[in-house]
Formats: structure tokens, sequence, C-alpha cells
């Protein structure tokens, strides 16, 4: 039983050629088999739409059906969806794009490792400051009771992800272990790329007479000679003393006056001196 | 064996010139005569219908039917697994 191609249509028995036509094409577009992959009822109403608008677009057939010469069974056509099988077969490789390039073989590799991958799984890792300055191995465990040991690269920021491969989720390949590793603030020292800066409290005799002082730094405690007559503020440069690696980086250490408590004597001293240079000769204020 | 008249017969409205362009284009990838698979028929109903139903004209069509042909690429690998 064929439905009456109007009705299928949704055009009155009146309807002009025209609108005939776009009311075919509103169908068809909307069921087309292509469009709509694995959607059987659309290729009916595929089928359905272009068999009335093959009945009404001929004049001819279209009247004869009008005085009811012919019934709504037109001429047999090629089932809709054709295409679509055809295509999906293993023979529809004959109109594969694949000829032209990696991208295409890319995108179904990365489509497949992802279906097998297991999944990446995010971790957190609390460092201290002269672990991220000297590279360390720290271990970490796992909520499941693995246990991963976490090699700290000298020179580790706060925030960076660290990713072991293969210790994420299981699957046919595992995915990784993402640990963010987050580096404490130490009381005496501060990052700056490689260099790392603290300043180094020294007293009135040490700034003006120089002289061996004991510094520590990330990798021990180290002897250092001041010069005479140094002010607060300046740095000393210990090269390499600061993040370890191929390219070590700095230690900069910078000058700190303490005066400390009251000391009669010295004040007894400085009472009768007179200066010798004036610290604030050449401050301006400016216009 | 489809030979472009048994191809046409198929087709009432469709000239030759229109087919033979595709071939030339690389739409249809005929055998050399030229000489078609059923395939290859069902892809000239395609095109037929996506410049009939559609709208798709000659500058649009060769994308259109790139993205087919990557769609059903695609969807013949997920199948195969």
């Amino acid at each position: 039983m064929v439905d009456d191609p109007y009705k299928v249509l949704g055009v009155p028995r009146d309807a002009s050629e025209a609108a005939i036509k776009a009311a075919w094409r509103k169908l068809a577009r909307r069921h087309h088999p292509d469009v709509n992959p694995g959607k059987p009822e659309a290729e009916q109403q595929f089928t359905a739409a272009s068999a009335a608008h093959d009945l009404l677009s001929d004049p001819d057939r279209r009247g004869r059906y009008d005085r009811g010469e012919i019934d709504a069974q037109g001429q047999p056509r090629a089932p809709a969806g054709n295409y679509r099988r055809h295509a999906e077969a293993a023979g529809g490789a004959r109109y594969s794009p694949g000829m032209d390039g990696g991208v295409f073989e890319d995108l179904f590799a990365d489509i497949f490792e992802s279906q097998r991958r297991g999944r990446d799984e995010a971790y957190r890792l609390d460092v201290t400051f002269t672990a991220a300055v000297l590279g360390t191995t720290e271990r970490l465990t796992l909520p499941d009771g693995r246990v991963l040991n976490v090699t700290i690269p000298p020179g580790l920021v706060s925030g960076q992800v660290l990713r072991l491969r293969g210790q994420g989720g299981s699957g046919e390949t595992p995915g990784d272990a993402m640990i963010e590793v987050r580096v404490a603030e130490h009381p005496l020292w501060r990052r700056d790329g490689r260099d790392v800066l603290m300043d180094l409290p020294m007293t009135l005799r040490e700034a003006v007479l120089g002289g061996p002082v004991e510094v520590p730094t990330p990798a021990g405690r180290l002897r250092v000679s001041l010069p005479a007559a140094s002010d607060s503020g300046r740095q000393i440069r210990l090269r390499g003393k600061g993040v370890a690696g191929a390219t070590p980086g700095d230690l900069i250490i910078t000058l700190r006056i303490v005066i400390g408590p009251p000391d009669e004597a010295l004040q007894a001293f400085l009472r009768d001196r007179v200066d010798t240079s004036d610290p604030r000769a050449g401050l301006e204020v400016g216009p | 064996m489809i030979t472009l008249e048994v191809l046409l017969r198929g087709f009432p409205a469709l000239p030759a010139a229109d087919v033979q362009g595709w071939i030339r284009a690389g739409h249809i990838r005929a055998e050399p005569g030229p000489v078609f698979t059923e395939f290859d028929v069902e892809r000239v109903r395609l095109i037929v219908e996506l410049r009939d139903i559609f709208e798709v004209n000659d500058v649009a069509l060769p994308l259109v039917l790139s993205l087919l042909d990557q769609m059903y690429e695609l969807r013949r690998r997920l199948t195969a697994g």
C-alpha cells in the first residue's frame, strides 16, 4: 500500500509544480540517507518523498493519477541509502580520501589511540625548596597503594607538571600520571630563574674591614670572604652555587649591615668622628 | 558491464557530459571505457541528489564529496575495529 503522494509531500491537490518541487526538496533534505546514517526510517521517508515527487512532477502521470487511472504505485525505483551501504562496506575504499596525506592517517591514529589508552591521572606532590634547587627523587604513594619514584629535576618551578608515562589509568596502553609539583617557600632563599637570591646580615665591623663569613647555601655552608668597605645592598655573586645542573645558576648574596643593640664603646668612638664623605651628596629632588 | 549508456538509462534527465566531467574531476572513479561499478552508479545518484535536492553547485561539490568520503572512511574503520 502506497500513500497518497499529495499527503506524503504535504501539498494540496492543486499545488503548482514549483510547490511540489519545494515540498519534495524540503523532505528529501531532511531525510537524505547520507545526512541520516543509521536511521532506516529516514531512508523510508526519503524513498516515499522521492516516489511521490516522481509521480507528481510528471504532468502526464499526475493527470492519470488525479483521474484515478493509476494508483500511487510508481515505477520501481532504487531504494534509498544504496550509496551509504556501498560506502560503508569494505569496497567503500574505492572512494577512500586517504590518498593524499598523513593528516588523515594521523586523525585515525589519534582516535584509535585514545580509545585504547588508559586515562591520564592527576596527582600533586609537595617538595622542599632545596629539593627543587638541587634535584632529587621523591616517593609518591598513590591511592591504590602503588609507590611512584618521581624524579625532581633541578630547577623545577612550583606548578610544573611532571608526566610519568604509563603510570596512569590502565588500558591497552596505560595512561600517564600527571604530577603537579608545588615547591615550598624558604625563609632564607628565593628563586630567580636558575639563580638563588638571599640577604646576608653582616656586622658594622665586617662591613668596614671585610673578612671571612659563613654563608648557608642550598648545597651546604660555605666560607666567603667579604671585601672591605662593603655597603648595605652590595651584591656578591657565588658562581655555580644556585640551581644545580649542566648550566648551574648562581647564588646572589645581598649584604645588609646589622647594627645590633646599642654599644657604648662604638657610640663613644663615633661621637667624636667626623664623616669623610657625604653618602647623600648628589641626592636631588627633580622638578 | 555498466557502460555510460547503461548508466544513463537510470538517469533520463542527466547529460552524458556531466558524468564525463565528474570522471575528469575525479569524483567518479570509473574504469577506462568508461566502465562503472554499481558503487559508481550509486555515487552518480548521490551527486545528482546533492545537486538537485541540496543545490550543491560545482564549486562546493568537491568539498561536500570530500567530507562525505572522510566520514565514510571513518565509519568503515570504526566498524572494522
